[in-house]
């Protein structure tokens, strides 16, 4: 692969500021670290998932790479251009090759306008209002499945799948490199939920899209995405091929949270690495390993030292214990 | 878009408002609202068609005639016929609150979302600015108006600008923050929208709704207001004629006779009670909390 | 004895639009001692069916028909809101999505936990040693500490737990838990799940889980309701629905979820077509038009058919049913 990724992200790092001035007097920390240093990289038609739980800062990191919060540390290189420097205005073209969908399907839509013209706003807002915006909309409309008819209706009168559609047409508008989803399955049934993943799929070949997918829904991850990141507490535990991960978590974290995946399977036995303890508040991380409060297998080292960053071919992960990248695999067999 | 889809958007809008009317109708008290509006408005409207004489023209031999077929309502202390003036008064009194409501309207949206989707020290800044002009009474930011530039129209409508601007604004600023971080906003910034077009496509058309029935409902205070100040002589200069300077012709000449205040309430309590039933009516056909009953 | 029986329930609501049947003949019964799982999609009619149970139906929804009869005794439907009020939170209790909704963010955990046993002729300190005793089963670091918190001071899954304790609090015969881990983590999801395991199997109580998350679902429930439309298209144990379904949808539904599939997939399954419109419900099977095993019969809406052991399926191809590959 000589070919230059689309999204190449590198030590990103991103604060928030949390309190009042006198927590600073009282010496506690008057900002949190969201995001701790993500690096991947996305290239044309592949897909990059980023895992976590709430509070993880999958979000805030997807947000820092579209530009609408600011980055403390690091680079965000988007077809080579390094875009965390960038002024609002200098960001605006490059918005027309970058496109995000957001979690609520029917909420990311602006009630009070038509379908029709929300697919037409990237089109106004880039300045190209003066082309067939009419028959834009209707090539749109198409290529995400839905009929001309819907140009007419309003967000509140569509189910969550057919806005979830709507939302996929306006992010493929202005033929982009790179989509940014998060959650895109978030609110929608099972049924549906495939219809949308088949799509996003079928538009990313055709049209030669990256996309990174923000999602807590592992059996998802498996399905659509390449290449995959686990993040804890804003931090990448464990970075690498999506089936290789799944075949061997290396890292704890990953492999509790795979096991903590319930399976439609009434007879399933169920080898479950149960995690102690609640989530860390980002205000107070933990010393060492951050993962050591609620680690299984947590030895003396690991709560006082900073793990190393193993780098392996095509997997990166921090664990002062790795568990044996070829062990055997997870999925256990039905009793 | 398209010609055919706006028409189809237009056609949806015509259906809406017919739906609302609809509504807003099947109450007793809206229906009745709505008429007496429609009665006030029509009879302003219409005044120079309507009218029996010239509002101004003073006939000394004609004071203080009862009610006859000449004279609807009688004539005043100057001769001048009644039914004429009230006509005419209407048009000011409905003019000073549809042109002062409109104004306050454009204002306070303006410093609404200023406040509302600006940056923290802004909003700080025009709260207190909201705050320290709603902290007047009424009738001294009056007095302190008509002492600084006399008694005009003008006057009254800057005091009910000024009146009315820091509870529009507070509306509108007070739903932007609910927006500002609505996904719908933060998609459009996500596409590179200015600032300018998100508060006009995205936020404006989902905060006015209870703004402007709000707005509705403060038209009887403004023509109380416009009727007061003229009451006490610091609205509208004679001759020119307005409920309240009626109104206080009557006062001053009650034992000559009765029938000049009553010519001159009676129209401020009609439009007072049609804007307030015809407002509540709106605001409760609008809540989407009393939707569906 | 069945905790719960529900025969022929049929619940409408009065719109604008006209009357809307929300739940068309709705027949099953939660035994003794027993979780059963209640699983549909949006718009299958899970939150009425709740609401119906509870006496917590809208104003402008009504029951038309059908019974719901609590422990053998109570008839839920014809109940007044005082008895009603007196049944719920007693011997039927709740717990939520959003915890918050269970929790008064003004009140101490301890007082809203104490206020929970105000029918209880106990004095106030055993109530207090009730509380704490919950608190610790529901695993709460610190339950005596716990007690003086508000419930703003605990992580979401604590609040959830901290919920469910309230909702045990006064041993109730049914739980009906409506969604109560879909706001959680994975993590977190499974040890809240295998905690109301432990509770229930504790207290002896049954438990009405309803949930669109299947593997919770096959992970938790002895039995389970498929919810298709306002209506109960099978019902079975927890076995026969996941090894054996017999009726089109549920068996759809389970090929759609990805953790079924094994393989990596590139195109995953999906049911075409939308949920018929309730106010104009067709008068044949309320599944054919999305239905790849519509034929001639399914003009006709199905009776249940019963398949033995309590299995049950609405549909006319229940008793032959189809193989996996099949439906392709």
């Amino acid at each position: 692969m000589s070919e230059a990724p689309v999204l190449a992200v590198r030590d990103v790092e991103v604060t928030f500021p949390v309190g009042s001035l006198l927590d600073g007097i009282r010496s506690r920390p008057r900002s949190i670290l969201a995001v701790a240093g993500a690096s991947f990289e996305v290239r044309r038609g592949e897909t990059f998932a980023l895992v976590g739980e709430s509070g993880s800062g999958k979000t805030t990191l997807a947000r820092a790479i579209n530009g609408l919060q600011p980055v403390s540390a690091g680079s965000i290189r988007f077809e080579r251009q390094e875009i965390t420097t960038l002024s609002r205005i200098r960001l605006r073209p490059l918005r027309r090759r970058m496109s995000m969908m957001f979690q609520d399907p029917v909420g990311s839509l602006s009630p009070r306008l038509t379908v029709g013209q929300l697919i037409a706003e990237p089109f106004r807002i880039h300045g190209r209002g003066s082309r067939d915006l009419g028959s834009e909309v209707k090539r749109l409309l198409a290529l995400v499945g839905l009929s001309p008819e819907f140009a007419g209706r309003y967000p509140h009168q569509l189910s969550g799948g057919q806005a979830r559609r709507v939302g996929v047409a306006r992010a493929i508008a202005l033929d982009p490199a790179l989509i940014i989803a998060d959650e895109p399955t978030a609110g929608l049934d099972v049924s549906v939920q495939g219809e949308v993943l088949n799509l996003l799929g079928e538009l990313r070949t055709r049209l030669g899209l990256a996309m990174v997918i923000i999602t807590h829904n592992l059996h998802v991850v498996h399905h659509i995405a390449d290449r995959m990141a686990v993040m804890y507490l804003g931090r990448f535990v464990e970075t690498g091929e999506t089936e290789a991960i799944f075949t061997a978590p290396a890292h704890p974290y990953t492999k509790a949270l795979l096991s903590a995946n319930p399976e439609p399977n009434p007879d399933k036995a169920r080898n479950r690495i149960s995690l102690p303890a609640e989530v860390p508040s980002l205000l107070a991380r933990p010393a060492g390993c951050e993962f050591h409060t609620r680690c299984p297998w947590a030895q003396a080292i690991c709560r006082s030292r900073v793990p190393p960053v193993h780098e392996e071919p095509d997997r990166r992960l921090t664990c002062h214990f790795p568990l044996s990248l070829d062990a055997a695999p997870l999925t256990e067999e039905t009793a | 878009m398209s010609a055919a889809t706006s028409d189809i958007a237009g056609r949806r809008a015509a259906g809406a408002f017919l739906r609302s009317l609809r509504k807003v109708l099947r109450e007793p008290l809206g229906a009745l609202g709505l008429g007496l509006v429609l009665f006030v408005v029509g009879a302003a409207v219409f005044a120079d068609l309507l009218a029996t004489a010239d509002p101004t023209r003073i006939s000394p031999r004609d004071r203080f005639l009862a009610p006859s077929a000449e004279h609807f309502l009688g004539t005043d202390q100057l001769g001048r016929d009644l039914f004429s003036r009230v006509l005419y008064g209407g048009q000011i009194a409905l003019a000073v609150a549809l042109g002062s409501t409109f104004v306050s309207l454009l204002i306070g949206i303006v410093l609404g979302l200023l406040a509302g989707y600006g940056p923290r020290w802004l909003d700080n800044l025009l709260i207190l600015l909201f705050d320290a002009v709603k902290s007047f009474p009424t009738v001294m930011l009056a007095l302190a108006f008509v002492t600084l530039f006399g008694p005009s129209l003008t006057a009254v409508v800057i005091v009910v600008v000024l009146v009315n601007v820091p509870s529009y604004a507070r509306v509108i600023r007070t739903q932007t923050i609910a927006l500002k971080s609505s996904e719908y906003v933060a998609a459009a910034q996500s596409m590179g929208a200015s600032t300018a077009r998100i508060l006009r496509v995205h936020v404006l058309p989902n905060v006015i709704g209870p703004l402007l029935i709000l707005a509705s409902m403060d038209i009887p205070v403004v023509i109380a207001i416009e009727a007061g100040m003229s009451f006490l002589g610091l609205g509208v200069r004679p001759p020119t004629p307005s409920w309240g300077t009626i109104l206080n012709d009557g006062f001053a000449n009650i034992r000559e006779s009765a029938w000049i205040v009553v010519t001159g309430g009676l129209p401020i309590i009609l439009t007072t009670l049609g804007f307030t039933f015809l407002g509540e009516t709106l605001r409760d056909v609008f809540d989407p909390r009393l939707k569906g009953r | 004895m069945a905790v719960l029986d529900v025969t022929d329930l049929n619940v409408s609501f009065a719109t604008e639009a006209g009357t809307l049947p929300a739940l068309k003949d709705v027949s099953f019964s939660i035994p003794e001692n027993t979780i059963v799982g209640v699983v549909g999609e949006s718009g299958c009619g899970k939150s009425t069916l709740i609401n119906a149970i509870l006496g917590l139906l809208a104003d402008n929804g009504q029951i038309d028909r059908g019974s719901i009869l609590f422990e053998g005794r109570e008839e839920l439907s014809k109940l007044g809101p005082a008895a009603i009020r007196a049944i719920r939170g007693e011997r039927i209790s709740t717990v939520f999505q959003d915890p918050m909704g269970a929790l008064n963010p003004v009140i101490s955990v301890g007082r809203q936990m104490i206020n929970v046993q105000y029918r209880s002729p106990r004095s106030r300190s055993e109530k207090a040693a009730r509380a704490i005793e919950m608190l610790k089963k529901v695993r709460i670091p610190d339950a005596e500490t716990a007690l003086s918190r508000y419930p703003h001071e605990f992580s979401g899954g604590m609040k959830q737990r901290i919920a469910i304790a309230m909702a045990l609090m006064m041993r109730p015969s049914l739980l009906i838990a409506d969604e109560p881990t879909t706001a959680l983590d994975a993590t977190l999801e499974v040890a809240t799940i295998e905690l109301l395991r432990e509770l229930q199997a504790e207290i002896g109580c049954s438990v009405l889980f309803v949930s669109h998350h299947l593997g919770v679902i096959a992970e938790l429930c002895d039995e389970v309701i498929v919810m298709y439309a306002g209506e109960v298209v099978e019902r079975g144990t927890t076995r026969a629905i996941f090894h054996d379904p017999r009726h089109p949808y549920t068996f759809k539904l389970l090929e759609c979820d990805p953790a079924r599939q094994s393989e990596r997939t590139r195109v995953l399954p999906t049911i075409p077509g939308e949920i018929p419109d309730l106010r104009n419900r067709p008068t044949g099977c309320i599944f054919a038009d999305r239905c790849h095993r519509t034929h001639a019969a399914c003009r006709e809406a199905p009776l249940e058919r019963d398949l033995g052991l309590g299995h049950k399926a609405r549909c006319w191809l229940a008793e032959a049913p189809e193989r996996p590959g099949e439906a392709a």
